[in-house]
């Protein structure tokens, strides 16, 4: 395992799964052995404000926090936002703003575009697919299993 | 059976206390604590509750704790102001079982009226503070907790603030040991706090606090890596992650154990570093301590006081800077889709009411375009600013505001002493069945507990009647009638309540159909878009947009439309 701490930051509003999103992605490392930790704020900006949601993982992280310029991955689920946060992706960072708008587009129930942001991702991560899958299921507590793996499948086999 | 979970700090220290053998847990609902007590609540060998507010939770638990049970308070930052008597003085009584008591603050102000830092509670109440900087952390000491409280017949507060409570991180958990009940003798030395009895208490207090201190510099919470000694840093919290992410090779003394202060173990590792910072986040608590003990050293301007820190602010101070603060860019938060605090606010807003509010999602109908609210304090202040603003203002002008959770948490005192004092005026019962902006938990006017049971269930009308309210009327929130019922209420000579009943979106999600937009009526004059809904907005081509998707049917936007382009679904 390299000393690299891969930084995801995940932005949108208040109800589009965000945060169902990034805790996902947060367990697949943790089943895979990294050292992970997810930070965001609950309460008042859930009643549709800005929501974001920084992810950290690697051999070992320290601050909860991502730096400005320091996130590997942007992952946004609104234009506005996207904009708004954008100055936190780094030189060499990769944005998911067009997957987002992929999504939108091919993915025809609203609920499972957190999903398909989450295959787009995964093609990245150096994270195993089993762990992956695991998450999911974990993630959405059990709940569309079988589709939210068919999404899931399909964003990461694209491109 | 060892595990590894993805937990949240919240999470995290609740389950350390389960391990520990805990059988009490009390709280009340706040950003960021909330999440312990819903941990907590679902194991059958923890009685845990929701109370009605946090001096009752306080009292409660501190009373399993003198029963002999091992027993835990937690709240937010500012729930500890509500619980401070009992508080303060349970540092004279001590415990039984072992009791922790757990304050989130919420540094940033992310969802809070204030930013006051709770690690000045310890040195105010003599109590002893543990303080983790991630989850892992905090499930550590929350067992250790439980460990000293018994130890030094003490409770122990553990300080957690919203970077480390809403926070996930791996962390192995393991089994639950049971722990025996301590036997109850009564004891009025130790239980019972008249002058005599406080006073010697008092004595063995300070006599208390010197044996603490040789227990915090002995303590592994407190930790000394010595690196790179031409820097050496002080850091608890989530400050010392933000200054070993920076400066991965500094020296660094990490407090755990942060109060009573270990004067050695700072000592010893001043002399180990050529020069020497404190990096904390708000007060300048450990600073001023440093400082006292004789040592130079380099701390925060006062601008790094205001506001939660970060990596780059570290740096900043490091680098002697000043702050530079920055306007937010965030959305504002607002109110759901049909949420039923909107034809309530909108209605106040035409009669053009001076509106006392309170803590909770309604707050919101401060912000614009409703701009329907005009104070807020703290929980249960509507009730009471509102006594004082119609006794100044004219009690046909003013209207006070508040929810149910907020109700019972302490505005039934507050209208109580409206009667008593013979004051006249509208309250207004927000009462949506639920404490939502933490997340829907139920309270005493739900009937349900805090472990999903029935329960004996408050009537919000009775109660009101009996502290002494003249009128007491219910209406449905989305009643055509509301506001002419407000501006009749509002006219009576009389101490007024009405309960404006509608449940919570976030509970109820039935819907009805979104009302018939006739574009080609619409003139955008904007009338629709002051109801500050987020299914109803301006596009981008300047038009306005009905969100299907987002509506719930209300129709408050209908009753706003002027030129008839809205209407409701037949």
């Amino acid at each position: 395992m390299s000393d690299k701490v891969i930084n995801i930051l995940f932005c949108g509003t208040g109800g589009q799964g965000i945060l169902t999103a990034a805790e996902i992605v947060s367990l697949a490392a943790v089943y895979d052995g990294y050292h992970t930790k997810k930070s965001e704020v609950h309460g008042m900006a859930q009643r549709g404000g800005s929501v974001e949601s920084h992810v950290r993982y690697g051999k070992i992280v320290y601050s909860p926090l991502i730096e400005e310029g320091g996130a590997d991955f942007l992952v946004s689920f609104h234009k506005g936002e996207h904009d708004r946060m954008k100055y936190y992706l780094s030189k060499d960072g990769v944005d998911l703003f067009a997957d987002f708008e992929d999504a939108e587009k091919k993915v025809q129930n609203k609920k499972f575009i957190n999903t398909y942001m989450l295959g787009a991702l995964s093609k990245y991560l150096d994270i195993n697919r089993e762990s992956w899958l695991k998450a999911l299921e974990a993630g959405f507590k059990g709940k569309f299993v079988e589709e939210n793996r068919k999404v899931f499948l399909e964003a990461a086999a694209k491109g | 059976m060892k595990k590894i979970e993805l937990l949240s700090g919240d999470e995290a220290l609740a389950r350390g206390a389960y391990e520990a053998g805990l059988k009490f847990a009390a709280s009340y609902p706040g950003t960021p604590a909330t999440e312990i007590l819903e941990y907590l609540a679902k194991f059958d060998e923890i009685d845990a509750q929701w109370s009605v507010n946090e001096k009752v939770a306080y009292e409660v638990a501190l009373g399993a704790s003198i029963a002999g049970v091992r027993s835990i308070y937690s709240s937010k930052h500012v729930g500890i102001n509500v619980a401070g008597d009992p508080l303060m003085t349970s540092a004279y009584t001590g415990v039984g079982g072992g009791f922790v008591a757990v304050t989130a603050d919420d540094p940033q102000l992310q969802s809070s009226q204030n930013e006051q830092d709770n690690r000045l509670i310890a040195k105010f109440s003599k109590l002893p503070m543990l303080e983790p900087s991630s989850p892992a952390e905090a499930y550590k000491m929350a067992k250790e907790a439980f460990d000293l409280s018994e130890k030094f017949d003490t409770p122990v507060i553990i300080r957690l603030t919203t970077r480390v409570a809403h926070t996930k991180e791996n962390v192995e958990t393991g089994d639950r040991t049971e722990i025996e009940n301590k036997p109850f003798t009564p004891n009025a030395q130790k239980y019972v706090m008249v002058p005599g009895h406080a006073y010697k208490k008092h004595i063995a207090l300070e006599a208390k606090l010197a044996e603490l201190q040789k227990s915090a510099q002995q303590s592994e919470l407190n930790t000394m890596q010595i690196n790179d000694k031409s820097l050496g840093i002080i850091a608890d919290g989530a400050a010392y992650l933000y200054a070993k992410e920076v400066f991965p090779d500094a020296s660094f003394l990490k407090l755990g154990f942060v109060y009573p202060f270990p004067d050695e173990t700072i000592k010893k590792f001043a002399k180990e570093v050529k020069e020497l910072y404190v990096i904390e986040e708000q007060e300048p608590f450990i600073e001023e301590h440093v400082r006292q003990l004789g040592i130079d050293v380099k701390a925060k301007d006062i601008s790094y006081r205001i506001g939660e820190l970060s990596p780059a602010l570290v740096k900043e101070i490091v680098e002697g800077k000043i702050k530079t603060e920055k306007p937010s860019t965030a959305r504002k938060p607002v109110l759901c889709p049909g949420c039923s605090h909107r034809s309530v606010f909108y209605a106040l807003k035409k009669l053009k009411a001076v509106v006392a509010g309170d803590i909770g999602c309604y707050t919101l109908g401060a912000l614009k375009p409703l701009e329907a609210l005009h104070t807020t304090v703290c929980m249960g202040a509507s009730v009471t600013i509102m006594e004082s603003l119609s006794k100044n203002l004219g009690h046909d002008k003013v209207v006070g505001v508040i929810g149910d959770s907020t109700f019972v948490h302490s505005g039934i005192t507050g209208l109580v002493n409206a009667a008593y004092n013979q004051a006249k005026g509208l309250l207004i019962i927000l009462d949506n069945s639920n404490t939502a902006m933490t997340g829907s938990q139920p309270n005493p006017a739900t009937g349900v507990n805090a472990k999903g049971k029935p329960t004996k269930k408050l009537i919000l009308k009775e109660i009101c009647k009996a502290a002494g309210a003249d009128i007491v009327e219910t209406m449905d929130a989305f009643d055509k009638n509301l506001q002419n019922k407000i501006k009749e209420l509002m006219s009576k000579d009389a101490l007024c309540v009405l309960i404006a009943r509608f449940p919570c979106r976030m509970i109820d999600r039935s819907r009805q159909s979104p009302p018939v937009f006739n574009k080609d009526k619409c003139i955008v004059c904007g009338a629709c878009l002051q109801v500050d809904c987020p299914a109803i907005y301006k596009n981008a081509d300047g038009k306005i947009t009905l969100d299907a998707f987002l509506c719930v049917g209300c129709n408050v936007c209908v009753s706003a439309c002027k030129v008839d382009a809205l209407h409701r679904a037949q």
